[in-house]
């Protein structure tokens, strides 16, 4: 089972890794990149903590083999901020304490940047549906739904100001 | 958890992948989402030697309308499925029904073929299919050949997909006007399988039923269509006692297997009783 070249973008860099195919994407990231924000959970694609974006849709890295990312674009949680800065979703979960353990909520902030970019301007039904895929075994779902609908109204603003 | 080792291939045509297919024998299989296989490879419940990952391949994707027929590329994303303004408009069971299946980001990989494909019953395009009167196309080395949703299913992961072919197309009749249609599916949490689920399309003619389709998921080995059940309700008005007839007649159709989600007597009570609720809702939107 010979290995594969493999080119993505990471996080903005170009990256380039000889894997063997059945490597799943959250292996490869937290085990050969050493991105270890992106949290393996249940493992059978249902809890959402893996959760990443490949090509502007959030994807389970526990069930998609690395070697499906050639030519992808694939951003984790570590790519969020910018030189320091918080990005408005983790803002969000900060201001509105959207975390108890916080195991997942690397998930849950990819999960919601990427939600936020489909539909910027949600209900509080359409982030309980939207987040649906990710699961907190805290149950502290209500603080979660406010960070999402925070950070909803951050970014309008900030689209406002720009 | 870590898939038992396997040789990747990821063809750009359908061509290419049945090549690879007849090569590579029954140590193949097709990779379309991922989401049933992978988890299956995980646990060793499947050790293919090789996966041919049909993700790249363009013309197995899309949504099409061609001689007043749809026609769904089977590695149409289920998301697809839901953004898709044709299904939206001519066959809105489909949009409906996606939006029941598992949770946002696994129907960003999930697709509708390999859903069907898989031959698990407890999939849900399956029963929906068979409610949609569809028509599988499948390719392989010797060319095209069409299949009834109603013949593809054989038994639990078995179906009428021989080993060198693939699900390429999905074809489906567009709703006549006035088609009301619902799937009502219950499941214990979002991302779970259906308890059990009924897809109900119905139309109306002078306050009487002129065309009821039924299917059920995950009530017996493969999906059914619940005829007995529609002839119950064809030719007669909707009344309780019509309804009664067709659930007691999905009642008797069923089989389910027992695990967490009930016993046989739960699971078949409840087909009858999402077969009523899809009823009275798709009688409902009957125009």
């Amino acid at each position: 089972m010979s290995k594969k070249i493999v080119s993505m973008q990471l996080n903005g860099k170009t990256v380039e890794e000889a894997v063997e195919p059945r490597t799943l994407l959250i292996h490869f990231l937290r085990e050969k990149m050493n991105l270890t924000g992106a949290h393996i959970g249940c493992e059978t694609s249902h809890c959402g903590a893996c959760t990443v974006d490949i090509d502007g849709q959030s994807v389970k890295s526990c069930t998609h083999l690395t070697v499906q990312c050639e030519g992808s674009d694939v951003k984790t949680v570590e790519g969020l901020a910018n030189a320091g800065v918080l990005h408005a979703v983790q803002e969000g979960f900060y201001k509105e304490h959207g975390l108890q353990c916080g195991f997942c909520t690397p998930g849950m902030l990819m999960r919601a940047y990427r939600f936020l970019q489909d539909n910027p301007n949600p209900t509080e039904q359409e982030v309980r549906v939207g987040m649906s895929g990710n699961l907190c075994r805290c149950t502290g779902y209500q603080n979660i739904v406010k960070a999402v609908l925070h950070a909803a109204a951050t970014l309008q603003q900030q689209a406002v100001a720009a | 958890m870590i898939p038992p080792a396997f040789d990747y291939h990821a063809p750009h045509t359908v061509a290419e992948a049945i090549a690879l297919l007849s090569s590579l024998g029954d140590e193949a299989k097709l990779l379309a989402g991922g989401h049933s296989l992978l988890p299956m490879m995980k646990l060793r419940f499947a050790q293919p030697g090789a996966l041919i990952d049909i993700n790249r391949i363009p013309e197995l994707r899309g949504i099409s309308e061609q001689g007043g027929i749809i026609r769904i590329g089977a590695m149409t994303s289920e998301n697809e499925l839901i953004a898709s303004p044709l299904l939206q408009a001519k066959l809105p069971l489909l949009v409906e029904a996606a939006l029941l299946i598992a949770d946002p980001q696994v129907r960003n990989r999930g697709t509708i073929g390999g859903d069907i494909a898989h031959g698990d019953p407890g999939n849900d395009h399956p029963a929906i299919s068979m409610a949609l009167d569809a028509t599988f196309v499948l390719q392989g080395p010797k060319g095209e050949r069409q299949v009834k949703a109603t013949e593809f299913f054989h038994g639990t992961y078995m179906t009428a997909l021989a080993e060198d072919e693939i699900l390429t197309a999905i074809l489906i009749a567009p709703f006549a006007s006035g088609t009301g249609y619902a799937y009502q599916k219950l499941k214990r949490k979002t991302g779970d399988w259906a308890t059990a689920g009924a897809a109900v399309v119905l139309r109306m003619a002078g306050g009487v039923v002129s065309h009821a389709s039924i299917g059920l998921t995950n009530v017996a080995s493969t999906a059914l269509r619940a005829s007995e059940a529609e002839a119950a309700l064809i030719g007669k008005a909707l009344t309780e006692t019509s309804i009664d007839a067709a659930v007691h007649a999905v009642r008797a159709i069923c089989d389910p297997a027992e695990d967490l989600r009930g016993d046989v007597e739960y699971k078949t009570a409840m087909a009858g009783e999402m077969t009523r609720r899809a009823i009275r809702a798709a009688a409902a939107r009957c125009a």
